[in-house]
């Protein structure tokens, strides 16, 4: 009973925002409300992507989160091998460094971020919010702790057999650590596909918006046009649903981890 | 077993290492002497050409942060955030907690559910933002037209500064009761089945077997979860930016808190100094959070041993 009231309360609003992406601007002013719309309509789609520029996000943020993904992936990866395989002086320093940065919260670091990528000559580029992902420090923790699980004779055995510590790497640790590379992968791509903070300080011009920032845009612009903002909405959840349907072993994985939130 | 890691070490961290110095350590350096000047962020500087000279030109010691303390304003933000926090933080507990207990039970329905609760996790805080705006919409939102229907003149949420800031609290529990409930989860199937069934043949109710096993059991987990949603609740900021109004943040500035300025100050007001300095105090409350959370855990949690 409170399960089926519950899951009511977490869809309605949903429902709400699919019936409206289907109405008129004339429909969704009409009193009653309709919850099923009287004479509904792909119009606000085809505004979006036609006159507002929707395509051209879609496109930002999907290259946004998957170039993230990667470069999150790959340097995690490496890093996290080092902390858990190798030995090398310092590796406790370093790793405490690594650890104490979870302490600074993101918005002490977006004002000296904006003028670093003034430098880099990035602001009001897609690169200003990827390159930052190359250093993400729950991602190489968990990654750190998968790969300590593995025991050393996976690597020992092949070094007696001349194979480098880089093949070790990719033919053997990486393989072997797959499912945990496969949450990582899911949760970056849902961070930084629903990031906001970043984006809204390096982006000024609207070719180059991400989904979230083009939606806030629109809110600003076209204040009491429910009907256009609810399409854009749904549009925006739709590749993160998709992923979701797909991978979902892998969201729930990644939440026993972490508790890490986008 | 390899000899000579330490080089090859290196190279394995040379991209994470260089992202901690470049993202990390130097905006950290940077921000904290930028919140000891007056820089209005209006003229150009340079990090790496002549940084420390800019600084020193344009420097004002502690006294952002001293006037940042003698603002009315700073401690109307605070009391806002605090006002979210106090209405959110049991709300949140409450729905996550029943979010976890349903999507526990070994059925069919139950993991139908946990997708269920998860979707408003996955959508981004501006759609989220939008749809509530939309839902508390005075005249043809459906709250108040339920509201209506029963005879009750709802309130004008967003639009009213008593209602602004509980409206903001509404959207988030809807937000984050999944996510919270998923992490509340993890801990209810690590508790011992055996301690229920013998529960069971004590002839134990329901609500005893929650208050007596439950809930002690749970309490570790129930604590990381209270700091998590305390400290994640300092950092609001999408919600409100969407939802209230961008120029003032709800009527006579009632839902202004902590990032909004901070963004403010440093984008549109052209203070960065003292938006900077700002950051850095919500830093301090969240380290203290951090600190206290420590301390707790290992005086009031209950551990099975």
């Amino acid at each position: 009973m409170t399960a089926v009231l519950l899951s009511a309360v977490t869809l309605l609003p949903f429902f709400w925002m699919l019936s409206t992406s289907l109405k008129d601007y004339g429909a969704i002013m009409a009193l009653p409300i309709q919850w099923i719309p009287k004479n509904p309509t792909f119009h606000n789609f085809t505004d979006l992507f036609q006159k507002e520029g929707m395509t051209v996000s879609m496109l930002n943020s999907l290259v946004v989160s998957i170039s993230s993904v990667t470069v999150t992936i790959i340097s995690s990866a490496m890093a996290a091998f080092a902390f858990a395989k190798l030995e090398f002086r310092g590796k406790e320093v370093i790793f405490l460094v690594y650890l104490a940065t979870m302490m600074i919260p993101s918005q002490v670091l977006f004002i000296p971020l904006y003028l670093l990528m003034g430098e880099l000559k990035l602001v009001d580029s897609l690169g200003a919010l990827v390159l930052p992902s190359v250093f993400k420090v729950f991602a190489v923790f968990m990654l750190r702790q998968r790969m300590m699980t593995i025991p050393n004779v996976y690597l020992e055995a092949p070094a007696i057999d001349g194979a480098g510590v880089f093949t070790v790497f990719l033919r053997i640790i990486c393989p072997m650590c797959k499912s945990s590379l496969a949450t990582l992968a899911v949760i970056c791509f849902m961070d930084s596909w629903n990031d906001y903070l970043l984006p809204l300080v390096m982006l000024t011009t609207k070719t180059k918006f991400t989904l979230p920032i083009i939606l806030s845009s629109l809110n600003g612009q076209y204040k009491s046009e429910y009907n256009l903002l609810m399409a854009g909405a749904l549009v925006s959840m739709l590749p993160i649903l998709l992923i979701y349907a797909l991978a979902q072993k892998y969201f729930a994985a990644g939440l026993q981890v972490g508790g890490v939130k986008g | 077993m390899y000899k000579k890691q330490g080089i090859r070490a290196f190279i394995f961290l040379l991209p994470s290492l260089a992202g901690l110095v470049l993202f990390n350590l130097i905006p950290i350096f940077a921000s904290l002497l930028l919140s000891l000047t007056d820089w209005s962020g209006l003229s150009r500087v340079r990090l790496f050409h002549g940084f420390f000279q800019f600084v020193g030109d344009k420097f004002v010691g502690v006294s952002n942060y001293s006037q940042l303390v003698k603002d009315p304003e700073f401690w109307a933000v605070l009391g806002h955030n605090a006002y979210f926090i106090l209405m959110y933080l049991p709300l949140v507990l409450l729905f996550s907690l029943m979010v976890a207990l349903i999507i526990q039970r070994k059925s069919r329905m139950a993991s139908v559910y946990r997708v269920l609760y998860y979707i408003p996790v996955l959508t981004s805080w501006v759609a989220g933002a939008l749809i509530w705006k939309w839902m508390l919409s005075p005249e043809y939102g459906p709250i108040n037209n339920a509201l209506s229907a029963i005879g009750i003149k709802g309130p004008l949420w967003l639009q009213s500064e008593v209602w602004a800031m509980p409206s903001i609290v509404l959207a988030s529990v809807w937000k984050d009761m999944g996510f919270y409930g998923m992490i509340l989860l993890s801990g209810l199937l690590a508790i011992n089945p055996e301690y229920y069934e013998a529960a069971d043949i004590d002839g134990a109710g329901y609500f005893q077997k929650f208050k007596s096993i439950t809930l002690p059991l749970l309490s570790p987990i129930l604590f990381y979860v209270i700091m998590l949603s305390l400290i994640n609740a300092f950092q609001l900021f999408p919600q409100i930016m969407v939802m209230t109004k961008n120029g003032d943040a709800g009527p006579n500035g009632a839902t202004m808190v902590m990032v909004e300025r901070i963004y403010k100050y440093a984008f549109k007001f052209g203070r960065m100094g003292y938006a900077a300095a700002w950051s850095w105090v919500l830093f301090v409350i969240i380290f203290g959070f951090t600190v206290l959370q420590n301390v707790l855990q290992r005086k009031w949690v209950y551990y099975e041993s």
